[in-house]
């Protein structure tokens, strides 16, 4: 490969070793959460086998855990499949967020990345596009490792393996500490502010009142649609 | 279900799934936005961050109500003073997971 360009910084095993570093705390939260899936899931009677399939192709717990259920309670594989979609649908904003920062790079390359867009590897890939020294190489072993522990952790759980007890060492707040901190680190001005209390304030509204987890997307598009909408030139960024 | 049922199933809810993830990168990436959109799609991060997190620490899931006495809320302050102060990835989810583990045993 003759591929020079702003993508290839430094040799792999380096980028390897950042994307390590910064899929951490991914991998951390996703194994708690992927252990109670493998458990659930194997409960409704799914193999092992089954449980990573279910992992690797849709790769997406909140939608995951919903499936099982459904699945459980007898319903419409159509059903299920839409579900699906419009649980899923949220990632079309990150997805929109990320194409701002990855700059110009292979469609291919893009193709496999969009593939392991969750909440949480956007959230610490974007931080750390805008941050700097970071590239789609290692966007993707990010990706990657949030994959590995994911379908490691479901097919674990599916063993009938609670190797984690439940609720050990605060694991299960893995998550929401590192979504904490990235949120602090998009607080970057008084707009950014106004619209995640906006958004936040909204979405536990909207999250009594409609059904699901639409209320992400929903109070999402809302405030930053009135911010940009009302704020106008009042907010200096 | 049998074998091949789940794996059409499982396979056609990943395409349902790809697809959001992939058309925004493949057809926006390098392409130049209108100033209005950009500045919109500037703010969607903090905005989802938020919109994923607020609820998720003050809402009681059984009973579907805010509740102000949770671990999820009470380990949730210090742990976002800790990462405004040290703007320490690492050391955030670390002290978070402390944190919450202590107000667990309070509550």
């Amino acid at each position: 490969m003759n591929l020079i360009s702003n993508q290839n910084r430094g040799p792999i095993g380096r980028a390897l070793k950042d994307g390590a570093l910064a899929a951490w705390p991914i991998c951390l939260g996703y194994f708690p959460v992927g252990l109670a899936f493998g458990v659930l899931a194997q409960k409704a009677g799914l193999h092992p086998f089954e449980i990573g399939m279910m992992s690797l192709l849709v790769f997406a717990g909140s939608s995951q855990f919903i499936a099982v259920s459904m699945l459980e309670a007898g319903a419409a594989p159509l059903a299920i499949i839409l579900t699906a979609f419009t649980v899923n649908l949220r990632h079309f904003l990150m997805s929109s967020s990320l194409a701002m920062v990855v700059g110009r790079t292979s469609k291919k390359r893009l193709s496999l990345f969009a593939y392991g867009v969750t909440d949480e590897s956007f959230a610490v890939n974007l931080f750390r596009f805008r941050q700097g020294g970071w590239d789609l190489k290692r966007a993707l072993f990010v990706n990657h490792f949030a994959n590995l522990a994911w379908v490691a952790s479901t097919v674990l759980g599916g063993y009938g393996g609670k190797l984690i007890p439940e609720h050990a060492f605060g694991i299960d707040y893995a998550l929401n500490a590192m979504f904490i901190c990235l949120l602090v680190f998009q607080l970057r001005g008084r707009k950014y502010v106004v619209t995640a209390l906006l958004s936040g304030g909204l979405a536990v509204v909207l999250a009594l009142v409609v059904a699901g987890n639409s209320y992400i997307a929903l109070a999402s598009i809302l405030a930053a649609t009135l911010v940009v909408c009302l704020g106008g030139k009042g907010f200096q960024p | 279900m049998p074998e091949s049922d789940y794996i059409i199933l499982v396979f056609a809810m990943g395409v349902v799934t790809y697809v959001p993830r992939w058309a925004p990168l493949y057809l926006l990436a390098s392409r130049r936005l209108p100033e209005r959109v950009i500045a919109w799609l500037d703010l969607i991060p903090a905005a989802i961050l938020s919109a994923l997190l607020l609820p998720a620490l003050l809402l009681d899931p059984e009973l579907r109500q805010v509740s102000l006495l949770r671990p999820e809320l009470l380990a949730a302050v210090p742990t976002f003073l800790f990462a405004l102060k040290t703007k320490s990835l690492g050391g955030t989810v670390v002290v978070g997971m402390m944190l919450y583990w202590l107000a667990g045993r309070f509550i």
